[in-house]
This record gives C-alpha cells, structure tokens and sequence, in this order.
C-alpha cells in the first residue's frame, strides 16, 4: 500500500471519528455513531499496518498484541456493572497516559526518527516528545488516582498538603529547568537523565493534582482526564508528524475541555478553583454544619408504607437520583416502581442534576441500564419550572444538587450553584442514610422544611419495602 | 370628627351591584369612616341590612337621608337627574361616570358645588392598580360572557366522543384582549372550546398564548398601542386588512366576543352584516361593547336579538349579571380609592391635587370641572413604544436559543478582545520561529479543536457518559504512534547498522499496542453495551 493511500485512508478515519461524535447527540443516532468510530479505528490500523511505515516483519508482533489487548479489553467491557463506569473510564484514560509516555520513550530512543532533519526541526520534534511524555505521564498517574478514589480503594476526602500551590509552582519550575537541559542535550544517552526525572515530577504532579480533589468534584477530574488523553494523543501526532493522530486527539481533548466546563458550570465553580483543591479550599477544611445560617425546624421522618401511601396519593412524581442510589445499586427498585406507579396512570418523571454521580452523565446511565425510558429523565433546565405543580418528589441519594440554600444563602459554600427546586413541590421525601450532610459539608435546610419528609436507611432496602408496599 | 360615607341603593334598572360590602365596611371603620347604608341597598346582591349592620355601619330607611347625612357618597352608576339634585356643596361623591360621554352631567355636578371622583378616570399607572374599577369589572364581564354565550349556544363547548357520536369543540373568536377580551379567553378556553383571539396592539399575542388562545394576526404592519396600554384608532388600510380577517374567522368560528373599545370614542364597528350573514345558524355573538354603540352593526344595546340565525347578545351590564362577585371586587376598589384619599387613617378625606392618581379620578373640585386631566406621564406598557429598550432586550433572548447555551456565558468586549489579543501573540510566535512542517500539523490541529467544539456541543447531557467512553476508545488511535516503531523500513543513513536498539523499541512498542488494544475494544465495546440500554 502506497502512502497516498494511507493519507487517504487516514482521511476517512478522521470524517468518521468526527460522525461518530456527531451521532451522540441522540439516542437514536447514537448506535450509529459508535459503529462509524469502530470502522473509523479500523481503517486507521490497517491503512498503518499496510502502509508504508511498517514493514512485514512486524505483523506478527502486532498481531499477538493486538489480541492480548483485544481479548482483556472486551473481557473488561463484559462484565462491569454500569456503576462502575467512571472508574472505567478513569482506568482506560491512565492507558492512554502510560502509551503516550512509552511511544515517547521510544521515538526518542529511536535515532532514526529524528535523522535527516534541520537543527530546527529537531529541536521541535524533542520539545514534542518531551511535552508528549509529561501530558501521557500526568494522564496516566492522575487516572491511576482517580480510579483508585473511584473505586473507593482510596478515600474520597481531599488530601490537601500544606503549601500545595508553592509544591505545583516548584514542579512546574523544575519541568521547565528540565526541558531546558533536556533540549540542550547533545546526544540521547545525556538527554535520557532529565526526561525520566521529569517524567517522575509529571507522575508525582498527576497523583498530587488529583488527590487534592474532592470526590464531589469528580465529574470534572474524570472529564479533565479525558481532555488530557486527547491532548497527549495530539502531542503524540505531533512527534511523528501524523495528522490523524493529531485531529483526533484534538478532537477528544476539545470534548473533555466541553465536559469539563460544562460540570463546572453545573457546580457554579471556576475550572481553576476545582483543580486547585476541594470545597472550603481556604482553611483546608470543610465548614461545619453551624454557620451562621443554621437551618431550625423539626425533621419529620417516615416509615417506608407511608412513603408508599404518599406515592399512591400523588398524581405527578419527580425522582432525583444521586450518588446514593448508584452506591445502593438501587437503579432496578426504582424502575420497578416507576413502572407500578406509572400503571396506575401517575405522570412519573426524573430530574437529573448535571452533576449527580460521579462522571459526567452517570444518572443516566444508570436508569438506562434499568431501563428507564430515556423520554421521561429530563435535565434539570427542563424539568425545574413543573416542581410547583409536582405532588410528591422522591430524592434517593442526593444532597448538595437539591439544598435551597444555594439560593437563599448567599454566604453558603455552594451559593450560586444551580440545584433542584424540590422544596417547590407539595411534598419531598429525601431518603439518606443519616442527617450526614453532603460533600460540600453544607447541612441543608431542605431536611427541615415543613412539607419535606425523611426516610432514613439503606436506599435499596427502603425502596424494595416501598415497592412491596405499593403492590400490597 | 369622622366624617360619613354614605351607600346608596343603585336606581339604574337591573342594576344589581352595590358599592360596598360587609368585609369592606369593617376596613371602612378602621380607617375612622362611619358607614351609613340605605336599607335594601344590597338585595341585588343578596346581602343583607343585617350584615352590614354586623360589620358596623348604620342602615338608613331612604335615599334621602343617606345623602342628606353622608359626606362622601359611594355609587356604581353614575346618578341620574334625582340623585344629581341631592348632591349638596362640600360633598363627595365617588362613582363611575363616564365623564367623556356625559358632559351635561358634569356640568349639573359642578353646579352643586361638589367634589366627584371617578372610577373610570383613574390613571393606568402602575401604583393605581388596586384601583383601577375598570379592569375589575371587565375581568368579570369576559368571564360573564363567555357564560352568556354557552347559555344561548345549543351545544357543547368541549369536543367530546361520545356513544352517541362525536361532539366537535366549540370554536371562540375573541376580538380585543384587554382585561375582559383575555378573562373571556380564559374562561372559554376552561371550558374547552378552541380559541382565537385578535387585536391591534402586536404585544399581547404572548399573554393569549398564556391563556390557552391562539393570537389571529391582521396582516398589516402599524403599531396600535395608544397611550396608558390602551388601543388607538387604526388607519384605513389596517381596518380593511382587519376587516378581511374578521369575515374569515366569521366563516370559522361559533362564538364571537367582542371587545374592543378605544377610550372616549364610540366602540368600532367590526362585524358587519354581512359577516352575521356568513356565520353558521346557531352561533353566537357577545358583543361586549354594546353600551358604548357595540363592535356589531346588528347589536342592540341591552337586549338578545337574532339575526339571520345568528344570536346577538348586547347586554350593557354583564358585570352586574355577577353581583356578588362585582360588587366585592369594585368595593375593594373603592376601599383602595378611600386609602389613597385618607392617607392619615383618621377619618378625614384629603384630595389632593398634586397627587397623580387623584388628579385624573377627579372630574369635578368643588364646584369645578377638572377633567379632562394633563395626559398621564408614564405608560403602564410602554413596550412597543421604546424601541430601544426592546433592542436592548432582544439579544439575550436569542442567546437562549443557541444549543446548549451555546458559548456559555456571553463574555464581556473587553475579554474577548484580550483573549484574541493573546490569541494573535501566540501564532504570531509560533509563525516567527517554527518551521514550515510543523505550521501544516498546526493548522489542522487548531482546525480540528475547533471542529470538536462544535460536534461536541451538540451532545445530549444524558450521552455524556458513552460519550466520554466512546472518545476514550478513539483515543486509542494513539496505537498508530506504537505501530510506525515496531518495524519501521531500514532508513539509509548516517548512523550505520545497530545504531536503533531495535529490540527495545519493538518491546516497548508491543507493550504499546496491547495496553491500546485493551482501551480500543474495551472502549467501543462498552459504549456499544451502553447504548444498547438506552430505550423510549
């Protein structure tokens, strides 16, 4: 196969990759849309593997790992269950990371990557290895956390060193000093030293970035990441001057910036402030629950039958899904209920926050796999004005995306953050586990309202009693 | 010593409405007034002496001494030639009168050397609401004219399928969506019926919307709002486009509700003869301006007549056709009127002159005619009127629009010229000292974050996690850079034979593509799963 072909080929891949993308923006294209990226990804390894820059010596070499590879990833995508889905996603964004690190590596070790070209030019192509090499080993060990913390195989609290931001500066100081040596190498063997003392300050830097991070403010740490390993495949394509390496990085990196500053916008939060450590970043720790504003009242507590008896009361039902119910695996007990409540002609729908979960559209998800149809979960812009007509809202598992305080209290931690105007209905049920407040630490006078009723305990079990109780 | 207000029985015939109730004299008390109420003055609205005994005012047994006694005199009709003569020097009297149409009337109240305020002069500002009678009592009559129009209508208003065979719905025209045009459009709209609604000011297209109507335009460019949200008289070449709409909806429609009025003018003839002519047999027309002429060329004032099948309602008094419910509504108006007279609480009317809303409810002061008042400063919808404020308010409106808020927040001028600025500092950089290939891989990557932007906007929120899963799999395009490693042509060159340690770079290439592979099946694969639930 001649290169023009190859070009060509890459062509194609690139206007596929760029449908698939396109076809998200429904459900109903989007089946098509990741079939376009299939055929897309396809073509792009053959026309490489039957291009000109790899000869048949390799084939068997690609073949072996392309099925070691193969197998472990479909294995992978078999049996996870739809709550583990951003620790998922987070494990493959470090895979991603750890290539972009060891095709950096290699294109630098190679010597013939960089003969024949101009002084100039090579300075360029090691400015992009080195950059390639700090984007892939920030990517890799800030996955490598965020799956950890995802996982709950590491806390979720922030862990915020003292001086932190003098710690990143001084990196950031050292990557730059390192680069400098690193360009002014005159042979590979003396340039090797600083790119593995960097690529140890970049891993460093990646664990330090993410541990800082409050688990409420994953959404953005995972879409982040994503942006990070479409940038760091771009730098790739830049190293080996290969275009479609660099649109399609490109093109995944601009989707995880979008995601990212879609999330924030959602926390009423600045990218920077996210990245820079977790709620109440001032004194390091959370505020308490006093305050000055300190919500009074009584918390009215209900059994799981007379929760039922308020739903079988209700003509319209909002549920507001969060963490809670996808920790609880809940998503099946609340389908069924939805299906009870909805046979008995009572206008069900859900409100999903753009942040409920723990990644960008993990609600959603979620009630598909329970099979929630997709036309009643509404977003919250859609669904915030019909609270005041709603007769019961049931909120399972979530706190901080539906406390009034965000907009009444304009000295709260979270003021300004869009949330769920539940409060507005004739009457909320707020399943949790304890009075425990939310990630932010902000206790929330939702609990206390007059109209708002508590149902305290395991959200799975509670709801397997309500829905034996409401087929009773 | 406080001074007395004094409610006579209303001597219009039919009029059933009283211009006070029990709740309102209790306040009346409060603000130091003592009541006195001619016996029977609310049997039309079936409230009884004894209750407004109870709430504390005094009954009076005649006419007479309710005037003779009263300082101030509340009315609902403005008084005809007996009561004008019991008007006294010093006394007030506050009604609606109508000052426009009944200039002898005035005249003979100026002579009794009295002060008059009326309810229908109030000014449309803002602050006069509470007590602005008019919107009041039109409120009702729509409301009271749709009722009116379903009793004489020989069929259902809501489209029914029934045993016996489908019902089609009634069709409504409303003409005029003042307060009375859009009560009427709310209420036949509650009762089922399909409604369409027409008039000359554009704006209030939205609030019939609002009210479940559907705004019929005229197809003819001119602004109709006059001042105070009033409508204006229209240019010939509108009332012809006008006309033309009319007779087709005539064709159309059922029911007609009329309500188009143009303030101290005769009501403007709207259906024609003609028009009745092509209405269905069995239709109904209410014509809600009868009192001031009517919007019909058939209507006669008062009465139900018909004409060519079609039934004519011109009852003048459909407000007080609800007396109890207007009767409450315009003595909480008057209560509001009597606050603003007696800001000091203590029982002594003030009117005051220098005060905008007293100003233009006063027709007559002490024996002078005072009306008509200076033109009102503010409008109460200056909407149209200030195109600039509407500019102004326009762009916002469209930005909503854009996708999923498109660009997020509109950023200010000065940032996003900062931002290019930067922007142009940077290429400029970039083409000062890197070399021709790398401008070329450049241009496509700044064309390619810019393509990713657009597509990505378009995503649903609820895709965004296949979303994130299906751009991580593309990124496993990345295996392309371990692929060109692993056996790459024998390049020619300087360095000599065993110079690349191939055997390394292909073991690291490898472990490359495995690790790639993992992300690229699993990747797709799970999107593929994921999507797969995703299910109407």
């Amino acid at each position: 196969m001649s290169g023009s072909i190859t070009s060509v080929a890459y062509i194609g891949a690139t206007i596929l990759f760029i449908l698939s993308l396109g076809g998200l923006s429904n459900p109903e294209s989007s089946r098509r849309g990741n079939l376009y990226g299939m055929i897309g990804m396809a073509i792009a390894v053959l026309a490489t593997v039957f291009g000109p820059q790899v000869t048949a010596a390799g084939l068997g070499w690609i073949l072996a790992a392309l099925v070691v590879g193969g197998g472990i990833g479909l294995y992978l995508a078999r049996t996870v269950q739809m709550t583990q889905m951003p620790e998922l996603v987070a494990f493959m964004h470090s895979l991603v990371g750890l290539v972009a690190t060891v095709v950096g590596f290699a294109s630098y070790i190679d010597p013939t990557a960089a003969a024949g070209m101009s002084p100039a030019e090579a300075g360029i192509h090691h400015a992009e290895v080195y950059l390639g090499v700090l984007i892939g080993a920030v990517t890799l060990s800030g996955s490598v956390i965020a799956f950890g913390k995802l996982s709950g195989k590491i806390g979720g609290k922030p862990l915020l060193l003292p001086g932190r931001h003098w710690l990143n500066l001084a990196l950031l100081i050292a990557v730059i000093v390192l680069g400098q040596r690193f360009l002014s190498a005159g042979s590979i063997d003396a340039g090797m030293m600083p790119l593995m003392i960097m690529t140890v300050l970049a891993l460093l830097f990646g664990v330090h970035m993410v541990m800082a991070i409050g688990g409420a403010d994953m959404p953005v740490v995972v879409s982040m990441l994503n942006s990070y390993s479409g940038w760091a495949a771009a730098a790739t394509g830049f190293m080996l001057s290969n275009d479609l390496l660099i649109v399609t990085g490109a093109l995944v990196g601009s989707s995880g910036a979008i995601l990212s500053y879609i999330m924030c916008r959602a926390m009423n939060r600045q990218f920077l402030s996210v990245i820079a450590g977790g709620f109440g970043s001032d004194g390091g720790v959370p505020k308490a629950a006093g305050g000055a504003a300190a919500p009074v009242g009584e918390v009215t507590s209900v059994s799981a039958l007379e929760t039922a008896e308020l739903l079988k009361d209700a003509s319209s039902v909002i549920i507001v899904p969060g963490y809670g119910m996808a920790v609880a695996q809940a998503q099946h007990t609340v389908y069924e209920i939805t299906k009870t409540l909805r046979e008995r002609g009572k206008n069900v729908r859900f409100a999903i926050h753009p942040v409920a979960g723990r990644m960008p559209g993990h609600m959603n998800v979620l009630l598909a796999e329970a099979k929630v149809p997709y036309d009643i979960v509404m977003e919250m812009d859609e669904i915030n004005e019909d609270f005041p007509n709603t007769s019961v809202v049931m909120v399972i598992g979530a706190n901080d995306i539906v406390n009034p305080s965000a907009q009444d209290d304009p000295g709260s931690p979270i003021a300004g953050m869009p949330v769920l105007e539940v409060w507005k209905a004739q009457t909320t049920i707020v399943m949790k586990r304890s009075m425990a407040s939310g990630y932010a630490g902000v206790d929330n006078p939702l609990f206390y309202k007059e109209n708002n009723r508590m149902l305290f305990g395991d959200a799975k079990k509670m709801l397997d009693e309500v829905l034996s109780a409401l087929r009773a | 010593m406080a001074q007395l207000i004094g409610i006579p029985k209303e001597l219009y015939p039919g009029e059933k409405r009283v211009a006070t109730v029990p709740d309102v004299v209790e306040k009346l008390c409060k603000l130091g007034f003592s009541v006195v109420v001619e016996a029977g003055a609310g049997e039309g609205a079936t409230i009884g002496d004894d209750a407004y005994q109870a709430a504390g005012a005094t009954i009076a047994p005649d006419a007479a001494s309710v005037w003779a006694q009263a300082d101030i005199v509340f009315k609902v009709r403005a008084p005809n030639a007996d009561e004008v003569t019991r008007l006294r020097e010093g006394q007030t009297l506050v009604s609606f009168i109508w000052a426009g149409q009944n200039p002898e009337l005035l005249k003979a109240m100026a002579e009794k050397k009295a002060t008059v305020i009326s309810m229908d002069s109030v000014p449309r500002i803002s602050r006069a609401q509470k007590l602005d009678a008019l919107s009041s009592m039109a409120n009702i009559g729509g409301y009271r004219a749709v009722i009116e129009a379903a009793h004489a209508f020989g069929r259902f208003f809501t489209g029914q399928i029934t045993a016996a065979g489908k019902v089609p719905p009634a069709k409504v025209f409303v003409i005029g969506a003042g307060v009375a045009g859009l009560a009427a459009i709310g209420a036949a709209s509650g009762l089922g019926a399909i409604v369409r609604a027409n008039d000359t000011r554009p704006e209030v297209a939205d609030q019939i919307k609002s009210l479940g109507g559907e705004f019929v335009p005229v197809d003819y460019v001119e602004e109709g709002s006059g001042v105070g949200g009033y409508a204006k008289v229209m240019s010939e070449g509108f009332q012809k486009a006008q006309r033309e709409t009319f007779a087709k909806q005539a064709k159309e429609v059922d029911i007609i509700i009329t309500t188009a009025l143009i303030p101290g003018k005769p009501a403007p003839k709207l259906i024609t003869a003609e028009m009745v002519q092509s209405m269905k047999p069995g239709s109904v027309i209410v014509d809600m301006a009868a009192e001031q002429g009517g919007n019909c060329e058939l209507t006669e004032p008062g009465k139900i007549v018909t004409k060519y099948g079609v039934i004519i309602i011109g009852y003048a008094d459909l407000p007080s056709r609800l007396p109890r419910q207007s009767s409450n509504l315009y003595a909480t108006n008057l209560l509001r009127m009597t606050e603003e007279l007696c800001k000091t609480k203590d029982g002594q009317i003030n009117v005051n002159m220098e005060d905008e809303v007293l100003r233009g409810a006063t027709v007559v002061k002490a024996g002078e005619v005072t009306w008509p008042p200076p033109a009102p400063k503010l409008s109460a919808a200056p909407a149209g009127s200030t195109p600039a404020k509407a500019a102004a308010a326009a762009p916002p409106a469209q930005k909503k629009g854009h996708g999923h808020g498109g660009g997020g927040e509109p950023a200010s001028a000065s940032k996003t010229a900062a931002l290019f600025g930067v922007a142009a500092v940077l290429f400029l950089l970039i083409g000062a000292y890197a070399p021709a290939a790398f401008l070329g891989h450049f241009t496509v990557f700044v064309l390619a974050c810019f393509v990713g932007y657009m597509v990505v906007w378009n995503v649903k929120p609820s895709l965004h996690t296949p979303l994130m899963s299906v751009t991580n799999a593309i990124s496993s395009i990345i295996v392309i850079g371990a692929l060109v490693q692993i056996a790459p042509p024998a390049v020619e060159s300087v360095l000599g034979e065993g110079a690349r340690p191939d055997a390394l770079i292909r073991w690291l290439a490898v472990a490359g593509i495995a690790l790639t592979a993992v992300n690229m099946f699993g990747g797709f694969a799970v999107t593929r799963r994921m999507l797969a639930m995703f299910r109407k």
